[in-house]
């Protein structure tokens, strides 16, 4: 018998109201992220089109190296530009912390909202005038200048679309601090009483680290962005060669922030692979308090490593090996949290759905990139590797083997909370299968072609180059990698048309308090508040229940309408 | 939903309590000051390093600031800042009058800044001492390259009965062109922190018309209370900013 409260007509955040403004004009922090999820799944569609574009205009024989015109070296330029600014600023600063942050955060508090719902809202809105801002920019202009902006590129001759490029960054950039600043206080005041620190589940660790860097780092980018701005509209020489300024100090002051936002990208992710490897496994996850400090120790680190983007840039030699010491040390929590996932795994009761599939790719995904990070950090190796492809292979290990595939992960563990269906068959599988394969077959080849002294950045490769081979496979695994991206997303909007119940609040028999809703969530989060607080971890608070299809706990409060239909007298 | 039945007035409806919501926003508050310390600091930075890699310059630099002027303001802003502190007392007391008066002589202060800083701005346009990249800038790379019309008449190019220590057009092209460096920074600096001057005297003129209203009181302060922050921020950022460009010797 399936409980009264999980049928359709059920109310919930979703069909409690209805209309444009309800949704645009939405102070909940669950519309608002679901708003954040298509947005930044339409900018991935968009900048994945310009990821297509660049891997087949590097098929052996579209361009030729001998006779390739302006337009086609432009149009290449302006390709890469386009994919590697919307990626970052659109896709994937925004995504986890974001779309899944702002759905789940308040929910694993127990809270009925973020503590400043309406700055969320602004958050939100100021991030849409940035993407539309940005949009035009592909439309009027051929932005060439890479997304890392570097005067005297973009402060010189360039296209005059660097302008409203810098300014969406700018205003993006905006977005992103309010978003950390309400979780930073979200976390530190809207937690219940009994929740202390260490009783927080490891995606708010992981959650309030990022936002840690996110206020703190963002400002740095959103001036130097600016200066960029003035610099390219009234030449006020601070970067400028010609006027006597240094174009060096732009690097310093953009990796200052660009590298810890690498960090901004990828701890959100760490803290879902928490989540899955501990719900999945069955078992407490492994080593809590040292993921926790870890994702910390990682935040602080990511502030002084900045130097390592410059090893050929001209800063001093004894400040690249300071900074290549530094870079190492990150090497230690990164490998801390990998090291506790695999542990949390040992012996567990290990079930292989499709999240926890996107979590175990991600143990390989980020092990290779990870591991050649180490390599990038070695001065010596890194003066060959600079600017071929080993380095856009190792950073696509991390940012997307690590990163997009934690928010695709997320986004199925959290599906059932968010529309109350389980995304969980064949179909989703094959789409994670196909990804990670594919995934593969693009990157590998680049670490292999990096490392023979393929330039990065270049529209052709001539044939005698001997780089075909490898280009001609990361194409074709791109296209793979395409067709499992969509897979998946097929997956996850064919459930919205499956009929029938709901899913059950705990389908996954997750501890954290989100799991202790229904699915959906009703408007304020829970039919009875405060939800309870026991340790995240403890998988022996929830028990699999065969009629709910679902987890329920153990010791049900008697006030509890979702458990008293199925077990009225057991407690 | 009985929790709502019993929802404490004027606390949001995902707070618990007053003291929660005023906690909150206070924790927020700091935290967007941080933001704002730290989006200065690219601009402090790079004056750092200007200033250490060209000290002479920035030492010559400064003889073009107007010191009393720059003192003017301080004082300025610096009463500005007792005023609102006065004003949060007030809105704590449910002192409304005195709250209003506090406001307007803070918002009166805001607004002589700007004007002191347009008279300098103007006078610096009319000299020629602005940014290298400037069309009528004196320190181009090359004194032939200066705007014939800045040339003749600008006071610091031809250094005329010797008011400065050196004529502009005089000094070695790299002296002249770090120079444009030093004045690019000192409107960046002053210009962003004016933008913050101006976005102040607007959350100021809110609080004046939300006070006349009568909605502060010592139940609700917290507006008050946190746009004074802000405003002693922008206060402190320019006491900083006077020193580092205007006092060097």
């Amino acid at each position: 018998m399936a409980p009264t409260t999980n049928t359709l007509d059920r109310t919930n955040y979703l069909n409690a109201t209805k209309g444009f403004m309800s949704w645009f004009w939405t102070i909940d922090h669950k519309r608002l992220g679901l708003m954040y999820l298509w947005s930044v799944i339409t900018c991935f569609i968009l900048g994945g089109f310009f990821a297509m574009k660049i891997r087949l205009s590097l098929m052996p024989g579209a361009v030729d190296f001998a006779t390739q015109t302006a337009e086609q070296m432009n149009a290449y330029n302006n390709a890469f530009t386009v994919h590697g600014a919307v990626m970052i600023f659109l896709v994937i600063i925004p995504s986890i912390p974001a779309a899944l942050g702002n759905f789940v955060v308040p929910m694993m508090l127990g809270a009925k909202d973020v503590a400043f719902p309406r700055l969320n809202r602004f958050s939100y809105h100021l991030w849409l005038i940035g993407a539309l801002l940005f949009v035009a920019t592909l439309i009027i202009g051929n932005l060439d200048t890479g997304w890392t902006f570097y005067p005297p590129y973009s402060t010189g001759h360039t296209d005059p679309s660097v302008i409203t490029a810098v300014l969406a960054a700018f205003i993006l950039g905006f977005s992103s601090i309010f978003t950390g600043l309400n979780f930073i206080v979200t976390i530190h005041k809207m937690r219940p009483p009994e929740m202390t620190w260490f009783k927080m589940p490891l995606f708010l660790w992981a959650i309030y680290a990022t936002a840690v860097i996110q206020v703190l780092a963002t400002p740095v980018i959103g001036i130097s962005l600016l200066l960029i701005l003035v610099e390219k509209t009234m030449q006020i020489g601070i970067f400028t060669p010609e006027l006597g300024g240094d174009p060096v100090f732009f690097q310093h002051l953009f990796w200052f922030y660009s590298h810890p936002a690498v960090y901004i990208m990828v701890l959100p992710g760490m803290g879902i692979m928490s989540e899955l490897f501990a719900t999945f496994s069955r078992k407490p996850i492994f080593g809590y308090r040292s993921i926790a400090m870890s994702s910390i120790a990682i935040a602080i680190f990511s502030f002084i490593v900045w130097g390592h983007h410059m090893f050929i840039s001209g800063q001093s030699q004894l400040m690249s090996v300071i900074f290549s010491a530094l870079t190492f040390s990150v090497a230690v929590p990164s490998a801390i949290k990998v090291f506790n996932w695999i542990s949390t795994m040992y012996k567990g009761s290990i079930s292989f759905t499709t999240p926890m599939l996107y979590g175990m790719s991600i143990i390989w995904l980020f092990g290779i990139g990870g591991l050649t990070g180490l390599f990038l950090a070695t001065l010596g190796t890194d003066i060959v590797f600079h600017d071929t492809y080993f380095i856009v292979a190792h950073f696509h290990y991390v940012m997307v083997g690590s990163a997009l595939f934690g928010f695709i992960g997320g986004i199925h563990y959290w599906w059932p909370k968010m529309y109350g269906k389980v995304v969980d068959g064949p179909l989703a599988k094959l789409g994670c299968l196909l990804s990670f394969v594919g995934f593969n077959m693009t990157f590998l080849p680049q670490f292999v072609g990096g490392s023979k002294g393929m330039p990065r950045r270049y529209a052709a490769y001539g044939s005698e180059q001997g780089f075909d081979d490898w280009n001609y496979w990361s194409t074709m695994g791109a296209m793979v990698l395409c067709a499992g991206l969509f897979i998946a997303l097929f997956a996850l909007l064919r459930s919205f048309f499956v009929k029938g119940t709901l899913a059950p609040a705990n389908p996954w028999g997750g501890v954290t308090l989100e799991w202790q809703s229904p699915s959906p969530p009703p408007e304020h989060n829970f039919e009875i508040a405060p939800p309870v607080v026991g340790d995240p971890y403890d998988m022996s608070l929830v028990e699999y229940v065969s009629e709910e299809e679902g987890f329920l706990p153990v010791n049900p409060r008697s006030d509890d309408p979702c458990v008293a239909d199925v077990k009225p007298e057991e407690a | 939903m009985s929790a709502h039945d019993n929802h404490p007035e004027g606390v949001a409806h995902h707070f618990e309590s007053a003291s929660q919501q005023f906690d909150s926003g206070k924790l927020g508050i700091w935290t967007f000051l941080l933001t704002e310390v730290l989006f200065f600091s690219a601009l402090f930075v790079a004056y750092t390093m200007y200033r250490n890699n060209y000290p002479e310059v920035f030492q010559f630099a400064s003889q073009y600031l107007d010191t009393n002027l720059g003192a003017l303001n301080t004082l300025v802003l610096l009463l500005s800042s007792f005023t609102i502190a006065w004003g949060v007392r007030n809105a704590m007391l449910g002192e409304t009058k005195k709250l209003t008066i506090n406001l307007i002589i803070t918002l009166v202060c805001a607004a002589g800044f700007m004007m002191i800083k347009a008279e300098e701005y103007g006078h610096k346009f009319h000299e020629g001492t602005l940014w290298g990249g400037h069309e009528h800038s004196i320190f181009k790379l090359d004194a032939n390259d200066v705007d014939p019309h800045m040339a003749e008449h600008s006071l610091a190019f031809n250094n005329p009965d010797g008011e400065f220590t050196a004529a502009v057009k005089d000094l070695d092209p790299e002296f002249r062109q770090k120079l444009g460096i030093f004045f690019g920074i000192y409107f960046c600096l002053t210009g962003l922190h004016g933008i913050h001057v101006l976005i102040g005297m607007i959350l100021l003129s809110w609080l004046l018309i939300r006070n006349l209203r009568g909605e502060f009181g010592p139940k609700n302060f917290a507006a008050v209370d946190f746009i004074a922050l802000y405003w002693h921020l922008v206060d402190l950022i320019w006491i900083f900013l006077f020193p580092l460009l205007y006092l060097i010797s």
